[in-house]
């Protein structure tokens, strides 16, 4: 797990949703926790998947496929939750399987196609190839931070 | 990062310190405004004053010292019997007192008071002791500057050789090592001597050892002061009144004698220098009226970072969650109930469950504080609108959690507001109908059955039905044609967006209305209900948990899941039997209850976890009772236990569940959601939400 790490270096973690790779920048990672099952919010959105115990607090859990729009998939051992915080609100985000911690130059990393083409909200910030498979680096303050129209 | 400066530590002290002198000085002005104007009474006010000016004098705080210095002086005037207590006075004593704690605050958070409003006090008063008072006399410049190693003190002495006529004193003044321990200095008392009049200021360091032998905590130094001052002995005394048993001090008359050739004072030869170490021993009778010695009986406390409580009680949150685990395992072993092993756990619970209490107590406070913030509100809001109000307090003395006490004040001082600007009547309204010019709001503390109930009610007019009725047809808030029961048209104030008031005064009526009163009390856990009654008033009435941390609660599955309903609410279980259920129309159900019928929900089904119930019978519900007295009947599928649990808050900046309160964990680490029926009965009125068909995961 160790990478050397250079000041201008960007640490990912990846991990995989469906048949796709995803990817996290590191710093907003906190934990990554086995699946536990959740307790359900009444009339939630169905990605919510509900709170879990995390250490004594209340931790909501998204699964982050489902949040993305991805067909849903069978639940499997595998999964897990990644324990992310942004501004200073910790969510879980169900994923698939975790991957791989990788480095890389912020050259590496190429903005997605035209995003306003496709409305507002776009989820992906980066894409880069590694190996010839193409990772999508998430922007959390589109998936964590619900918008009006959704929370109604 | 700095070392912690030990002055901030004193300094920040004396602020905490300066709250209690506040508290006591609104509560003597209290105590006299209702007509006990005894001695004991004013010298406790004038005490209050006098330390914080005294405090205030070592920490340079200048405009502090100002200020209390010029209405202590007129304290004392009331004190030595020179002024009468009336009305008029009073009324500027609270306004002093008020500015008084504003400019503490000030002080303590370093910002700058507008000057503007002191001068205005302090004409006021000046007013009432006449032209006698000169700027001169009531401002003694009492400048601290913490030098280090003059130990005579240099004063402007005025030429000694005048005889004078004035009486003496020699005041021998020997400090304890206890009073630098407290925080106390020499110098600022030195200066306060010099400001009496003038004075010969000798320090003896005949004690002073070799500096190999010196114990930096010892005090050494003693100091004999020749006053001339005509001021009576009592005055100079008080100057000392701070270090009070923390030092050796005699003060004495000295037959006029000239002080030019006051012989450097033989310090100490009429005090046995050896019995220093024991100070307790001999100390030596300070001749004060008694009812300066005698404060009132302090309970001893000790002051604690809010923190470190917090800490605790988090921690025995863990352990009530922990011993919750430890029992479900014990039992799940399926050890005998008579075993050593479950009687222990007996006796733990027990254990826990007073740790649990004890600590909840330290965070519980008195509502006194609380309650004279809104007496001063009363004061500030009755001037702005002209109207003459008093403010009744009851129960000042009980106890609530400290985070409910704090999150109390915005709502209540807005309750207050309104109490004063729209509950009473104009005084001439009130003198037309007979009633007393001066208005009552009366403010009430009490705990009834585990919860805590503050009311605010006054003796206005109660609410004007018809208007707040027509108000909400024009606003648009109800249906024009609506007929609306007594009780429904009172809850129509805490409706968003309603305000009755025709004008919009200065006081109320900033938008900000009764339903965000209502949702700062509901975030607390807590209810607000109305009752009005036309021509004799208006009572509003919070009902709040006594603590935020725990909750007793009743166990209860539903749909395969796990929730908890505060015990609280929860009036009876009802089995329902085909017998006492009765359908009134598809999707509503009522259950016969000693002949009253009580709307069914499906509890399942409003939580939206499962389609609604084709038949209730054989089923179990639990009655609930709302605080209009109304009821509801929740079906669950099944109720499990009855016990603590430890609240947690839902982080709800993602999502808002509806019904929620909150959450617990339960003993197998399993998050359980604390249930709010009242909120899971109102929403069941509106159309049920059908858009999150759950999809569960399974385990």
């Amino acid at each position: 797990m160790e990478e050397p790490q250079t000041s201008q270096s960007v640490e990912l973690l990846t991990f995989e949703l469906g048949e796709h790779e995803y990817a996290l920048d590191i710093m907003c990672v906190r934990e990554i926790r086995g699946w536990a099952k959740a307790t359900p919010l009444p009339h939630a959105p169905s990605f919510m998947r509900g709170v879990i115990n995390l250490r004594g607090a209340v931790l909501p859990v998204m699964d982050l496929g489902e949040r993305l729009g991805l067909p849903t998939r069978p639940h499997c051992d595998r999964n897990v939750i990644i324990v992310v915080s942004f501004k200073e609100t910790m969510t879980g985000l169900l994923v698939d399987a975790v991957s791989d911690i990788i480095a890389l130059s912020p050259d590496a990393l190429q903005p997605p196609p035209d995003a306003a083409n496709y409305g507002a909200q776009t989820v992906v910030k980066a894409l880069t190839l590694i190996e010839d498979r193409m990772i999508r680096v998430l922007d959390l303050n589109n998936i964590v931070v619900l918008s009006q129209g959704e929370a109604a | 990062m700095t070392m912690p400066d030990p002055m901030a530590e004193i300094r920040a002290s004396f602020f905490v310190e300066c709250d209690e002198l506040l508290e006591a000085m609104q509560d003597g002005l209290q105590a006299m405004e209702d007509g006990t104007d005894d001695a004991e009474t004013i010298h406790v006010v004038f005490r209050a004053v006098h330390s914080i000016k005294g405090g205030a004098g070592a920490f340079g705080l200048e405009a502090l010292v100002r200020f209390s210095h010029r209405y202590e002086t007129v304290l004392d005037r009331v004190r030595s019997g020179d002024l009468g207590v009336e009305a008029g006075l009073l009324k500027h004593f609270f306004r002093a007192a008020d500015h008084l704690s504003d400019l503490v605050r000030a002080s303590r958070d370093e910002i700058k008071v507008p000057s503007g409003a002191g001068e205005a006090i302090l004409a006021e008063l000046n007013a009432h002791i006449g032209a006698d008072v000169t700027p001169d006399e009531v401002e003694p410049e009492i400048e601290f500057q913490p030098t280090g190693l003059t130990l005579d003190l240099d004063v402007d002495l005025p030429p000694l050789n005048d005889p004078p006529r004035a009486p003496q004193f020699k005041i021998c003044f020997t400090p304890d090592a206890e009073m630098f321990d407290t925080g106390n200095d020499v110098f600022p008392i030195l200066r306060s001597v010099a400001a009496l009049g003038a004075c010969d200021i000798r320090c003896d360091t005949a004690r002073v050892p070799a500096l190999s032998d010196i114990v930096p905590e010892t005090s050494y130094l003693s100091w004999t002061i020749l006053l001339t001052s005509d001021v009576d002995e009592a005055e100079v005394a008080s100057v000392f009144e701070f270090v009070e048993g923390l030092c050796k001090l005699r003060i004495e008359r000295v037959a006029g004698s000239d002080t030019a050739d006051a012989p450097p004072p033989p310090p100490l030869a009429d005090e046995d220098v050896s019995r220093l170490p024991e100070p307790e021993a001999d100390r030596p009778k300070i001749e004060q009226p008694p009812q300066r010695t005698a404060p009132a009986a302090t309970k001893s406390v000790v002051r604690v970072d809010l923190d470190r409580i917090e800490r605790l009680v988090n921690l025995v949150g863990e352990l009530v969650i922990n011993q919750a685990m430890l029992a479900q395992s014990l039992q799940s072993a399926g050890l005998s109930p008579h075993s050593n092993a479950m009687n222990g756990l007996e006796e733990f619970q027990r254990l826990t469950r007073d740790i649990q209490d004890s600590v909840m107590m330290i965070r519980a406070q008195p509502v006194k504080p609380l309650f004279q913030r809104m007496s001063r509100i009363v004061r500030e809001a009755s001037t702005a609108v002209n109207k003459d109000v008093r403010l009744i307090t009851d129960g000042e003395t009980t106890e609530v959690d400290k985070t409910v006490i704090e999150r109390l004040a915005d709502p209540l001082t807005h309750m207050i507001r309104n109490a004063v600007d729209h509950g009473l009547e104009p005084t001439h309204e009130r003198l037309a109908n007979g009633k007393a010019a001066q208005g009552h709001v009366t403010l009430s503390a009490a705990h009834r059955s585990g919860r805590v109930i503050i009311e605010v009610s006054d003796d206005g007019g109660g609410i004007n039905r018809p208007r707040v009725l027509q108000v909400a047809m024009d606003k648009g808030l109800i249906p024009p044609d609506a007929v609306l029961s007594e009780s429904e048209i009172d809850n129509l104030l805490f409706l968003p967006g309603f305000s009755t008031a025709d004008t919009v005064s200065d006081l109320s009526g900033r938008g900000v209305g009764m339903d965000v009163v209502r949702t700062a009390i509901q975030s607390l856990g807590g209810r607000i209900s109305i009752t009005s009654t036309p021509d004799l008033g208006t009572t509003f009435s919070i009902s709040l948990p006594l603590t935020l941390a725990v909750l007793d609660g009743m166990v209860i599955e539903v749909a395969g899941e796990t929730l908890v309903l505060p015990l609280n609410v929860v009036a009876e279980t009802v089995t329902l039997s085909a017998s006492t259920l009765d359908a009134v129309q598809p999707g509503l159900d009522v259950v016969r209850v000693r002949g009253g019928l009580v709307p069914l929900f499906d509890l399942g089904y409003l939580l939206g976890y499962r389609a609604r119930k084709d038949s209730y019978i054989d089923g179990v519900a639990l009655l609930i009772t709302h605080d209009d007295g109304s009821q509801g009947a929740l079906v669950v599928d099944e109720i499990q236990d009855q016990r603590q649990v430890v609240i947690k808050g839902l982080d709800d900046t993602f999502y808002r569940a509806p019904g929620i309160a909150a959450a617990t964990i339960l003993g197998d680490g399993q998050i359980a959601l604390i249930l709010d029926p009242s909120d899971i009965i109102a929403q069941a009125g509106d159309p049920p939400h059908n858009r999150s068909q759950k999809t569960r995961m399974e385990a």
